[in-house]
């Protein structure tokens, strides 16, 4: 377990071990004065590089292969992480080939973990650096970056009466957090738990879906494989489906986790049954759409003193075509490395449609959409 | 030593430019683990030489401990203002997406602060280089470093204003960007530039408090030692600095240019006149390592945002490209370069002799005609940044 998470509400009242007073001393004032202009972190980071006081690291202590596409890994965060719901993803940062990639991850731990370990179900992708360097080179011992958790597709509190999990591929991992979250707790409603794989081989949390179905006589789980002869269901998603998990799914909080394909089958279906939207996520970049005609109005990167024409295009490509080269992780907003203050204009964010005109906000340039004027502080 | 840079036409340093341009993408494609490697190797060299060098000067009272702490902290700041601060701070290591290692957010163990120095050195230096009135590196407004400035008699204490810029080096550096002798001069007053002072005294304060306060007192009965030894090896990096950065643009042989001569310039004049404004200092690997591989001045003006480890590697390219525009070297032994700047700053401390045709500088210098392309395009990035961005990203930042 996490050894390094000690430090938890219920020791608040301890007396301050002799580790607690390091840590202390670790952080004081003085301390960071002698080390102007680089900080304590960046002393203490060469010896132990989880000690630092600002970043969220964690080290890797546990490394399984459930299938041949996909690693799982167990992750310490050290003390600056503050925990997170289920659902919710992280940013995961290792360095490539020299290069900080950072990708979001959906952890598929329980949110009440022992000492807030963090298990990651990564699925590998054939262009994907960061998902294939996590399967190749993991190992105990290794050090990652992380972000705080993000992201609203979360159960809510209070629960909901009825819980539908719908997952497709790698989009298994929130739904497996949120099932394995309701079951600690000792959850009382029905749950349904739908998932599809390409095929038996690549189907990930097999034998614990199993275990955990037999063990709570509330929860259903079904798999289908989308490739080949399934048990119980037979290709993609479609309406039959639903009633192998859950005999009434109007009535139950929705959760949705896949490929668009899977996100836009299972909207279609409620829109016809006239239900709310179900709660979704997705790691497959969607076509941010934008109309780059009729884009008028001047972009102003202020702190490099470059101005250029709004081309329509997100924020992000403007001021690399204007030759800068500004932060970016995802370009898909998400993981916020990009963000930056902008001090005046309008912009569209495209992932929400929302149109901000506030003065001095952060935003993320890599979608967001200038209307007219814009600078930046960039 | 006088040399004679050669004609080339606007063809031949469009060529030229294309050629170097070639150089600088076959770097950049290769850029990676390697590099992240060394600039971390040298992080944690320089931190523990740091850590070592203070520990020691704690039982500064016994002889061996006080040269040793000292020598550690001495070569700790080299490495922190030249191999890393002033490279990191070009951007050399953006690609590697490390906030550790951002150009535009790096601070450095000096007392000039990161973002005046990003502006007076970064733009102002590297892109106006030995433009006479423009580069204001060229005697940082206080010496008298080049012919074609007037002779006046406050230049007659040129050694003397060298030698204390030299001692004095990192408040030199640190008071650059805030043009003093404009100041001086009526053209800007100090109440515009108050937001600048007010991040000087900041950045002062805090090294002050860290280097002359602080330690000092920690260190108890070892007060004065740590106090010496903290001044050494401030002077020692002023100096060392001060020496390779003079080396990089004043021996003979460098040459100056004018406003006119630079306007409408394409990429390859632009890269020809780095070449010709810059000479290199040879040495060891050691010895490349602790001047921030400025050891290589011409390298680092054609290409200052590479990985400065690398222009070791680069300057073979550069070279064999050099030789076949018939284009001069300016490189040296760092003895024999240093000599000539001094005689450079004492030579120009007196007025120009009577009857002699046209100053060495002139001599050395292309005729302006030949540095004229026919027909150039202005690079309108370059263009673009004027001052009033500067105020912008000052109030911002």
């Amino acid at each position: 377990m996490c050894a390094l998470n000690q430090v938890g509400p219920g020791t608040l009242s301890a007396p301050p071990s002799p580790r607690s007073l390091g840590r202390r001393l670790l952080r004081s004032n003085l301390l960071e004065a002698l080390a102007y202009p680089h900080g304590v972190d960046r002393y203490v980071e060469l010896l132990r590089p989880l000690l630092v006081k600002r970043d969220v690291r964690a080290e890797v202590t546990a490394v399984r292969r459930q299938t041949p596409k996909s690693v799982t890994l167990t992750l310490c965060p050290n003390e600056n992480w503050r925990g997170l719901h289920a659902g919710q993803f992280v940013g995961v940062s290792v360095d490539i080939d020299g290069v900080r990639e950072t990708r979001p991850y959906s952890p598929a731990g329980s949110e009440h973990a022992a000492a807030g370990a963090l298990e990651l179900t990564v699925s590998t992708h054939p262009e994907g650096r960061v998902s294939r360097h996590l399967r190749d080179h993991a190992r105990s011992g290794m050090i990652v970056g992380l972000s705080q958790a993000d992201g609203d597709f979360v159960l809510g509190d209070p629960r909901p009466e009825r819980v539908l999990l719908i997952s497709g591929g790698s989009g298994i991992t929130p739904a497996m957090a949120m099932l394995r979250t309701l079951c600690d707790e000792g959850f009382a409603g029905d749950i349904g738990f739908l998932n599809y794989a390409r095929s038996a081989e690549l189907a990930l949390y097999a034998p614990e879906l199993d275990q955990l179905s037999q063990r709570h006589d509330r929860l259903r789980v079904a798999r289908g494989f989308t490739r080949g002869r399934a048990q119980a269901l037979n290709g993609r998603f479609r309406r039959e489906h639903l009633g192998a998990v859950m005999a009434e799914h109007s009535e139950a909080a929705t959760f949705v986790c896949g490929p668009p394909a899977l996100i836009d089958a299972v909207g279609t279906l409620w829109r016809e049954d006239g239900l709310a939207e179900p709660k979704v996520e997705t790691f497959t970049p969607t076509v941010l759409s934008f109309d780059t005609d009729g884009a008028e109005g001047l972009i102003n990167f202020a702190a490099s003193g470059r101005e250029a024409a709004n081309s329509g295009l997100p924020l992000l490509e403007q001021a690399e075509d204007a030759g800068l080269a500004p932060e970016y992780g995802c370009r898909m907003g998400i993981c916020n490395t990009c963000s930056c203050r902008k001090t005046a204009g309008r912009v569209r964010n495209l992932t929400t449609g929302e149109v901000s005109s506030a003065r001095d906000e952060q935003i993320r340039i890599c979608v967001s959409v200038p209307l007219g004027d814009v600078a930046l502080d960039l | 030593m006088s040399t004679s840079a050669p004609t080339l036409s606007p063809s031949q340093l469009e060529a030229f430019g294309r050629e170097l341009d070639a150089v600088r993408a076959r770097v950049v494609a290769d850029l990676g683990e390697r590099d992240a490697a060394y600039i971390n190797k040298v992080i944690r060299a320089q931190r523990g030489l740091e850590v070592a060098g203070r520990a020691l000067l704690f039982v500064g009272f016994l002889p061996p401990a006080w040269i040793g702490g000292t020598a550690a902290l001495s070569l700790s700041k080299i490495l922190d203002n030249m191999e890393i601060g002033h490279n990191v701070m070009h951007g050399q290591y953006d690609w590697m997406k490390d906030p550790r290692l951002n150009g535009k957010t790096f601070e450095w163990d000096s007392a000039c602060p990161g973002e005046q120095w990003r502006h007076s050195h970064n733009y102002m230096h590297h892109t106006h280089t030995n433009i006479v009135g423009k580069d204001r590196d060229i005697g940082y407004g206080i010496l008298r470093m080049s012919e074609e400035e007037k002779w006046h008699p406050y230049y007659l204490g040129n050694p003397v204003y060298a030698a204390l810029l030299a001692i004095f080096f990192q408040y030199g550096v640190a008071l650059h960007d805030l043009e003093t002798e404009r100041i001086a001069s009526g053209q800007t007053s100090l109440a515009e530039k108050r937001g600048m002072l007010g991040d000087i005294w900041r950045k002062v304060r805090r090294q002050t408090l860290k280097d002359y306060v602080l330690f000092p007192l920690l260190s108890g009965p070892s007060l004065p030692f740590v106090l010496a030894g903290n001044a050494a090896a401030n002077l020692t990096r002023n100096l060392w600095a001060f020496t390779i950065i003079f080396c990089g643009h004043f021996p003979e042989g460098t040459h100056e240019f004018t406003e006119q001569e630079t306007e409408n310039e394409t990429r390859g004049h632009w890269y020809y006149r780095q070449l010709l404004g810059s000479a290199n200092l040879t040495g060891g690997k050691l010895f490349h390592v602790l001047a921030g591989n400025l050891s290589y001045q011409i390298e680092h003006h054609l290409f200052p945002d590479l990985p400065a480890h690398r222009y070791g590697e680069i300057s073979i390219e550069v070279s064999e490209i050099r030789k076949r525009y018939g284009i001069p070297d300016n490189t040296g032994p760092l003895l024999k370069q240093f000599g000539s700047v001094v005689r450079k700053i004492v030579r120009l401390a007196l007025p120009p002799l009577p009857g002699r045709g046209g100053s060495a500088a002139e001599r050395d210098k292309p005729p302006a005609a030949q540095l004229k392309p026919a027909a150039a395009p202005l690079k309108p990035a370059r263009a673009r940044l004027k001052q009033p961005a500067r105020a912008a990203a000052t109030i911002g930042g």
